[in-house]
């Protein structure tokens, strides 16, 4: 079953790792005694573990290999999208599911609904980044700074004219349409690393200015005791607005799933990921590019915007601090890891990527680790994503007969 | 004949680079034109000019529909210049990889739609039946093209053959009065080749559509084009039916090598 060159291989793969993890698991230097101690038997297991790993590395890799070629031969589409093909199992998955999502917030503590309301709040912020990255192929790393828009549109008109929630909803995506549309015009020419770096810069732009116009943000500080979306003017506990909230964010994320697969499938839809696969192309064949550039923009910065409402009026307090860099690339991270244009797969992937950490607190100091393994394995053995999107596909008579002829 | 696409003293400058010089050339309506010419002599930079790729640097580029008014074109955005019924080829196949055979031809029926976004978020029976119509107007194309049986193929997986085919058929559904091809038998077999004669034939005579092609593969060019274009380093050097072309001494001299003369 092994052949001798692949133990070969292992074996010097765990050498190598053994000589590069030599000083910091074998050598620790007491600074007390003035000793030095040698640990030699970590070398050895980092030697076996290493050993191991590479041939369990090995061993997915082919079996990737051998599966690849033969969905390639049957034609067969991916897992995710088969299980929903099969009325069998996605009705009665479907109801489960549905009574799940209802008995949530009754089943589990204040934390855990919380804990869920920010990962729905992460699902909808990402199938809107899933338009512009995924779909449209712009590579946006400003993109919180439309979800900054979006909380302190509200923030601020409650602070200054007390407008409520349900008020302040429209106008903070309204606030971040335009915005995507300003970000829009100027990054027109651009694609690929200079779009990144652009957006990158929009991003900051609009972080450093919350952050030093105390006039206008309160900067640093940044503004507390944002109201917690009303519900008919009644007075809601701490747990019962926290339902509230999670509730409402399961209204909006199925709303968002509901918009964005119909515009997935339209005219629209099509033209986006003609942009992505060939600008030049796309172009000659009669697609507006400055309009469709700019709606990819906006669109999803509206969905940013409306999460950024609600992640204000969820956490009634934000300050700059909440819309870093790092908030962007974990959104794209979140599109990239569940796989680009996929709408299943965002949802997967901001589940995942949000609430997994929340969950491996006690392993918080891995947490980084376990992170970026994870993201490097998926590159490695899944590229398009956890789930990958897959075209809708049209029926027309008469076409059984016919088998294609290669 | 009446002319479908007339173009006028023709410049284009990249930088010191002259690329094209003072080009004037006229495709008149159910015509098949061949521009052809050496590697180099500015082919594709001219399909790229008139089709607003490149803005010319001087020249004038106009085509007038059948049964319409002339439209000048020149300074129009590609999108512009596909609307008023100008669809090209390109040389290095541009095919929306990721996208099914269906939805390729979609894109190209993409500009005589309407829907926008408040359409494609309500369906709004108006959008139903325009989305319903593209799907059977695409599905048409393609049967005509001959490639009904990949429709929901993506278009990475076609055979080379049929990927040619399928830029044709794209080009097609933005119901153009000319067709621009560039080299559309690059990289064929000789019973390829053949297909697409018969094709590109079938297309003029059915569709009525008028063609202009660059191609290098002398046999189709000589079998199927009513006139003949000849560039060279920029310069038109000869016009004409493809007889006189063969036998025109400076095109022989600038196209097929100098040795031939002997």
């Amino acid at each position: 079953m092994f052949r001798f060159s692949e133990i070969k291989k292992s074996f010097l793969v765990a050498l190598w790792l053994m000589f590069l993890t030599f000083p910091i698991m074998v050598i620790r230097v007491n600074t007390i005694y003035k000793t030095i101690e040698w640990r030699w038997e970590r070398m050895f297991m980092v030697g076996i573990g290493a050993f191991f790993l590479s041939f369990l590395w090995r061993y997915l890799h082919k079996k990737k290999e051998a599966g690849e070629k033969k969905a390639e031969e049957a034609g067969t589409l991916p897992l995710a999208q088969r299980l929903i093909k099969n009325r069998q199992f996605s009705i009665p998955a479907a109801i489960g599911l549905g009574i799940f999502i209802i008995a949530f917030p009754f089943i589990f503590s204040m934390y855990q609904t919380n804990i869920m309301t920010t990962a729905l709040i992460y699902v909808v912020v990402g199938l809107g980044l899933n338009i512009v990255v995924g779909l449209a192929g712009l590579l946006d790393l400003g993109y919180v700074a439309f979800y900054a828009v979006g909380a302190y549109s509200y923030a601020l008109l409650n602070h200054h004219f007390g407008l409520g929630f349900w008020a302040a909803l429209p106008i903070g995506a309204t606030f971040a349409f335009l915005f995507g549309v300003i970000l829009g015009f100027p990054v027109l020419r651009l694609r690929g690393d200079y779009l990144a770096i652009v957006t990158l810069g929009f991003g900051e732009i609009i972080r450093l200015i919350l952050e030093n116009w105390n006039a206008f943000s309160f900067g640093p500080s940044g503004i507390a005791n944002i109201p917690r979306p009303g519900f008919f003017g009644m007075d809601l506990s701490l747990s019962q607005s926290i339902t509230y909230v999670y509730f409402l964010m399961i209204g909006m994320a199925i709303f968002t799933i509901f918009v964005v697969k119909r515009l997935q499938d339209s005219r629209l839809g099509r033209a986006w990921i003609a942009l992505r696969e060939d600008e030049v192309a796309c172009q000659a064949m009669g697609i507006d590019k400055t309009r469709t550039k700019l709606s990819a923009f906006a669109l999803g910065a509206t969905w940013a915007g409306i999460g950024g409402v609600v992640f204000a009026a969820k956490t009634t307090f934000i300050n700059p601090a909440s819309f870093t860099i790092w908030e962007s690339i974990i959104i794209l991270c979140i599109v990239v890891l569940g796989g680009m244009g996929s709408v299943l797969g965002v949802i997967f992937g901001a589940l995942v990527l949000i609430l997994l950490p929340e969950y491996l607190r006690a392993f918080s100091e891995y947490r980084m680790l376990i992170f970026g393994a994870t993201l490097v394995t998926m590159m490695v053995f899944r590229p398009g994503g956890i789930i990958t999107d897959v075209r809708k596909t049209y029926k027309f008579k008469g076409l059984k007969d016919k088998q294609p002829t290669v | 004949m009446k002319p479908i696409l007339e173009v006028t003293n023709l410049t284009k400058d990249f930088g010191g680079l002259r690329a094209l010089d003072d080009i004037s050339l006229t495709v008149g309506q159910g015509e098949i034109v061949a521009l052809i010419g050496p590697n180099g002599a500015g082919k594709t930079t001219f399909f790229n000019c008139i089709t607003g790729i490149y803005p010319p640097t001087k020249g004038d580029v106009a085509i007038i529909p059948p049964g319409g008014k002339k439209i000048f074109i020149k300074g129009l955005k590609p999108n512009h210049v596909t609307q008023q019924g100008m669809a090209r080829t390109f040389q290095n196949i541009r095919l929306f990889q990721n996208m099914t055979v269906l939805e390729n031809v979609m894109i190209g029926r993409h500009c005589r739609m309407s829907a926008g976004i408040p359409g494609a978020i309500f369906r709004n029976p108006a959008t139903v039946r325009e989305e319903k119509k593209v799907v059977e107007d695409s599905y048409g194309v393609l049967e005509k093209i001959g490639l009904e049986q990949f429709v929901n193929e993506y278009a990475k997986n076609l055979p080379y053959g049929a990927q040619r085919r399928l830029e044709i058929a794209r080009a097609m559904a933005t119901e153009p009065s000319i067709l621009l091809l560039d080299e559309p038998a690059a990289g064929m077999n000789a019973r390829e080749t053949k297909e697409l004669d018969d094709l590109i034939v079938r297309i003029r005579n059915q569709e009525k559509i008028s063609i202009l092609l660059i191609e290098h593969d002398m046999k189709l060019v000589m079998s199927l084009s009513d006139r003949i274009y000849v560039v060279d380093y920029g310069k038109k050097i000869a016009e004409g039916p493809p007889m006189e072309i063969k036998a025109n001494p400076a095109v022989i001299k600038a196209y097929l090598g100098e040795e031939l003369d002997a």
